[in-house]
């Protein structure tokens, strides 16, 4: 923390505030308040559908983090890694998305409470 | 090829206790032993054990016939002939010696080279006269009882019939096994199969709660003296290193110590070898129903009535009789033990004489009367003279087999019924002429009338007895004994066989041959109820047996003084002359046997004790006949009963208190034990149950229940909905960070970090201080603080620019 404040207080103190570079930590805190109103949004509603959409901006925000690291460390295992991480996204979204329309299908409701019976 | 022991066989018997010093100085010769008998020794056991076979077989065969009696009465009828066959070959034999015939090898471990590391023990069998004598009668009355029982049985043709006679034979396998085994293991092996067979055989009628505790009862306390058993035997090899009587009975170990007793130095003997007489003792009192283990003879008469004959009366409860005289060179290593054996032989005998007097079921009086006749047997092993003990088993197992079978048929054709007060006068009920004229040849035996045979055999202990120095009070209590014996054996016999003719059916009323099926169960009189006359197989057992009994009286008129039993035991190893005033006070008088001559009131005892028993059992036989008998010559112009059920002894026995209620019953001893012994150990048997129960079996089961408790406490976190799920994953991700910050960024490891923390602070606020300012950058040198170290490189290095590198 103390450190990265430190990277913060150097960049801002070495230029003038209107071209401040973008730096790591904008990147982390965009990063972070994605994965934020992921979660935010995983837990507060109900709707099937807005749950995975939320489950995917946190996956991003990860994915970006991964990429703002990358970038910084000038290391490209990173980027590397989330092209894969795009890749199964992209076939777990179509995965998703298809038994959300099949458990529409047989509720014909979205709400995600509606299936609990896995209860113990 | 004649040992001194031949030469010696005449010099004790009856009347002739002059033992000469030069005699008594070579008591002791091992047997001389043959070591290559004839192979067909071997067919003695083995022919019963076919009769098992084909017994067995006929049971899985589902033969409805009386064929497996025959079999087995062919079987033990070929052993008997094979046991005849033996005794006239082994008369051949000088005297002393005796035949091994080995079979196979059974045991023959070894763990080095020295003495004592070696234990074998071989199917093979021992046969000296000793051995012939007690087989020709086992083999013998094996085959009439067999006989008997084959009409005796015979309402339970089927699967019961074949189960009877192939328990039947094996007994007679392992009593074989058990007599003529030639070491201590066959011995054991046979011990623990006739108990096995009496267990079985008590336990016939499995469908009868008493005959099933019975067995029970039988089984367990026989355990009790096996125990006994088994140490003597380990004793005896771990001391003598042999357990097989040939290496045994000539082992210089024996022979020495029997030699330093002769010279009077008891002390020579280790304690470790005087043990195994007491051990070997407390097996035999177990086998042969001795105090304090009789208790479970009187209840195995629930078996069937042969099965009391053979085995309860004749045969397996001598085998503690036999098993003494087998070893009797071992049982003069003590001091001590053959004088316990004869204080508790008198004291059975006179307990259990006590309790039959008072007894009302004929059958059980037979049982205390067996285990009354079995403490003569031992008296008269313990007074040295085991050929009384051995003449009294042949005689008894004559008699007694006579009595119970007698019984037995008055119990197969009364149905059941066995109660003295319900029975009179059969005599006079056609049909039953034979089994009176048995009976009342079997009770002038037992009775020691004149000139039978228990008269000559019970008179040889008696006199011996009183000869003996130390044990006149021995003599004393059997000869009250031997009145007693008179009185209630002739008891049964007046009260059941002679008088008004008066009889109930017993409770067992199966249907009978004669084919009416009217029979009246009312119980009272002769009315409707026909007594069920004895058919010829067991008119001839007990003709045949009656005869024998007659004739083996004649016995001890053969041959040397002593008779033809006498004459087989000297010349077997249960025998010593020399040891003939070995007690503690021969000993203490320096082997001046003379001056320690016992006598009968200042008279010799072997002359004057022919009258008094006879006198004893004449006054027996009188109160019975005063108080039991009927009116007229029935009761020998003493009686006066007139009915079945009252006699004058109710009057007397009314006179004696609570004495006669003691003794009926039993003097509470099975109480006491009960009390005493059983009680305890069930109480011991309940708290380790619950033991078990609940602290073994509890700790195993909660190794099942706990994962189920658990599992039962967190189900319902498992709630099935999603949203759950998530904020507990989202409740779990902030505790893990926590955890994270609380250990990773407090660096708790580190013992420097106040330290450095400290420092850190001053520089600082010291750089503060120095701008006088609160804007601070970066241009200043890090390395002149030192201490924050770390912090200024870090800051130091320039970080990338994002965004400007391309």
């Amino acid at each position: 923390m103390e450190s990265l404040a430190g990277t913060l207080t150097f960049a801002q103190s070495a230029m003038p505030d209107a071209f401040q570079p973008t730096t790591l930590a904008h990147y982390l805190f965009v990063s972070a308040a994605m994965f934020i109103i992921g979660l935010i949004g995983f837990l507060a509603r109900r709707n099937l559908i807005i749950m995975f959409l939320c489950t995917e901006l946190m996956f991003q925000a990860a994915g970006l983090a991964l990429i703002a690291f990358s970038r910084y460390y000038l290391e490209h295992t990173g980027q590397t890694f989330v092209v894969f991480v795009l890749t199964v996204a992209a076939a777990e979204a179509a995965l998703a998305l298809a038994l959300v329309v099949l458990l529409f299908r047989t509720r014909d409701s979205l709400d995600a409470d509606l299936w609990d019976e896995m209860k113990g | 090829m004649l040992t001194p022991i031949a030469e010696l066989g005449v010099a004790r018997a009856l009347g002739a206790l002059s033992v000469s010093a030069p005699e008594a100085a070579s008591g002791y010769a091992p047997p001389v032993v043959d070591m290559a008998g004839p192979w067909w020794i071997g067919l003695i056991p083995f022919l019963p054990m076919l009769g098992l076979l084909l017994a067995t077989a006929c049971a899985i065969g589902g033969v409805k016939s009386k064929l497996p009696a025959w079999l087995t009465v062919g079987c033990l009828a070929a052993s008997f002939a094979a046991t005849v066959l033996a005794f006239f070959q082994l008369n051949g034999l000088p005297g002393g010696g005796a035949q091994v015939t080995v079979w196979w090898e059974w045991f023959g471990l070894a763990w080095g080279e020295g003495e004592g590391q070696r234990l074998s023990a071989n199917f093979g069998f021992y046969m000296d006269n000793l051995t012939c004598l007690w087989m020709l009668f086992v083999t013998g009355l094996a085959t009439m009882i067999a006989l008997y029982a084959s009409e005796y049985m015979s309402h339970d043709v089927g699967l019961g019939y074949c189960r009877f006679f192939a328990a039947f034979n094996l007994f007679v396998f392992s009593m074989s096994c058990l007599v003529m085994g030639d070491n201590l293991l066959l011995l054991f092996l046979g011990w623990e199969g006739v108990g096995l067979c009496s267990y079985l055989l008590i336990g016939y009628f499995y469908q009868k709660p008493a005959a099933v505790a019975a067995a029970k009862k039988a089984f367990i306390v026989n355990r009790i003296g096996d125990l006994g058993l088994v140490l003597g035997v380990l004793l005896t090899f771990v001391h003598f290193g042999t357990i097989e009587y040939a290496e045994l009975f000539g082992s210089d170990k024996l022979v020495g110590y029997l030699a330093a007793i002769e010279a009077g130095n008891v002390d020579e003997v280790p304690l470790i070898a005087q043990m195994i007489p007491v051990l070997l003792m407390i097996g035999a009192f177990g086998k042969s129903a001795q105090l304090p283990l009789y208790v479970w003879l009187p209840d195995a008469m629930e078996g069937p009535t042969p099965v009391s004959a053979l085995i309860h009366a004749a045969t397996m409860v001598t085998a503690g009789v036999y098993l003494i005289a087998r070893m009797f060179p071992v049982f003069l290593l003590s001091e001590w033990a053959l004088p316990v054996v004869a204080w508790v032989g008198a004291l059975t005998a006179l307990l259990a004489a006590t309790i039959g007097m008072a007894q009302f079921d004929i059958k059980r009086i037979m049982a205390y009367s067996t285990v009354s006749q079995l403490g003569y047997m031992f008296c008269g092993l313990a007074a040295l003279t085991s050929v009384g003990g051995a003449f009294h088993v042949l005689t008894h197992a004559f008699f007694k087999a006579t009595l119970f079978l007698a019984c037995g048929a008055v119990m197969h054709g009364f149905a059941g019924q066995l109660d003295l007060r319900k029975l009179s006068g059969l005599s006079k009920v056609p049909g039953w002429r034979i089994v009176s004229i048995a009976m009342l040849v079997g009770c002038l035996n037992l009775a020691g009338f004149p000139f039978t045979a228990g008269y000559f055999s019970k008179d040889m202990i008696l006199a011996e007895s009183f000869i003996t120095p130390g044990m006149a009070p021995i003599g004393w209590i059997l000869l009250l004994t031997a009145g007693l014996t008179a009185y209630y054996t002739f008891r049964v016999f007046f009260r059941v066989f002679v008088g008004p003719v008066h009889y109930e059916p017993g409770d067992e009323h199966h249907g009978d041959d004669h084919g009416d099926d009217d029979h009246a169960h009312d119980g009272h009189g002769d009315g409707g109820f026909h007594p069920h006359a004895p058919g010829w197989a067991i008119n001839l057992v007990l003709a045949v047996l009656a005869a024998a009994s007659i004739a083996a009286a004649g016995l001890y008129f053969l041959g040397d003084k002593g008779g033809w039993v006498a004459g087989m035991i000297k010349d077997s190893t249960a025998y010593y002359p020399g040891f003939a005033a070995f007690t503690a006070e021969a000993v203490a008088h320096g082997g001046e046997e003379h001056a320690a001559h016992g006598t009968f009131l200042g008279m010799d005892p072997h002359k004057v004790m022919y009258y008094v028993s006879a006198v004893v059992g004449f006054v027996g036989i009188g109160i019975a006949a005063f108080l039991h008998g009927p009116k007229g010559l029935g009761g020998l112009l003493l009686g006066g009963r007139r009915r079945a059920d009252v006699s004058r002894a109710d009057g007397v026995a009314a006179k004696m208190g609570p004495i006669p209620a003691m003794a009926q019953g039993k003097w509470f001893v099975d109480e006491f034990y009960q009390f005493v012994v059983v009680g305890p150990l069930r109480f011991f048997a309940l708290v380790f149950s619950l033991i078990d129960r609940l602290l073994v079996d509890g700790l195993v089961a909660m190794f099942g229940w706990l994962p189920r408790w658990i599992g039962g406490a967190l189900r319902p976190s498992q709630s099935g909905v999603l949203h759950g799920y998530a904020v507990g994953m989202a409740g779990g991700v902030v505790v893990l960070l926590v955890i994270l910050a609380l250990m990773v960024f407090r660096e708790p490891a580190d013992p420097d970090a106040d330290r450095r923390d400290a420092e850190l602070i001053e520089f600082e606020s010291s750089r503060v201080l120095d701008r006088g300012g609160p804007e601070w950058t970066t241009d200043a040198d890090p390395v002149e603080a030192g201490a924050g170290a770390d912090l200024a490189a870090q800051a130091a290095v320039e970080p990338p620019v994002m965004g400007s590198g391309s």
